[in-house]
């Protein structure tokens, strides 16, 4: 196989690779969630498929929509 | 500092956020940037209610006392911060550089609860806000 092709297809393999990472990256941080900080740095994360998300989401909506 | 005065601050250090109520722990709204008084009063009662939930869903994981909270949703994210008897509650946009908006938060309620700090850090933070 000619070297040309060869780094085309390495080149079109890391560029697939690089632009995934960053797709999900995004997505993550897109997802809708509730930190919760405490006093001494540590942190929990209650998601959207957790039970009490729901009803912390629901405030946090219904609060942007106020200010909208 | 008076919470006016910080609210003041807040608001021209940070790009960040787009609406901002500093109330006290049982509800009084000590500055807001929401112009009608009843709405920023049900802001902050629904607030109040958001901070009481998370701190319940805090004590169930058996962590310690909850300082600050975001809770991002597709249409944006509400921060708070709290300490002593203040609470400082913002939107923002979706997607905000989390960072940079608790450490605006932080600073205005410090600004509050310890007048004496350096007011020399909202400089600072002006200009790396510039460059985020």
């Amino acid at each position: 196989m000619p070297p040309r092709r060869i780094f085309t297809g390495m080149l079109l393999t890391a560029g697939s690779l690089a632009g995934s990472v960053l797709y999900r990256r995004r997505a993550a941080r897109l997802r809708e969630r509730v930190d919760l900080y405490a006093e001494d740095g540590s942190m929990v994360s209650i998601g959207e498929e957790m039970p009490e998300a729901d009803r912390l989401l629901g405030i946090a909506r219904e609060l942007l929509a106020m200010t909208r | 500092m008076d919470a006016a005065q910080a609210l003041a601050d807040l608001t021209e250090i940070s790009s960040q956020v787009v609406n901002v109520v500093i109330a006290s722990a049982t509800g009084e709204v000590l500055a807001t940037t929401i112009d009608d008084e009843g709405r920023a009063g049900r802001f902050t009662n629904l607030l109040l209610e958001l901070v009481n939930e998370s701190d319940a869903a805090r004590k169930e994981r058996g962590l310690e006392t909850m300082t600050q909270l975001e809770a991002a949703t597709l249409d944006g994210s509400i921060f708070v911060v709290r300490r002593d008897d203040v609470l400082v509650g913002a939107t923002t946009r979706p997607d905000p550089t989390v960072g940079l908006v608790f450490y605006d938060l932080k600073h205005c309620i410090r600004a509050i609860v310890e007048p004496d700090a350096a007011p020399a850090a909202s400089r600072r933070r002006k200009a790396a806000d510039a460059t985020a």
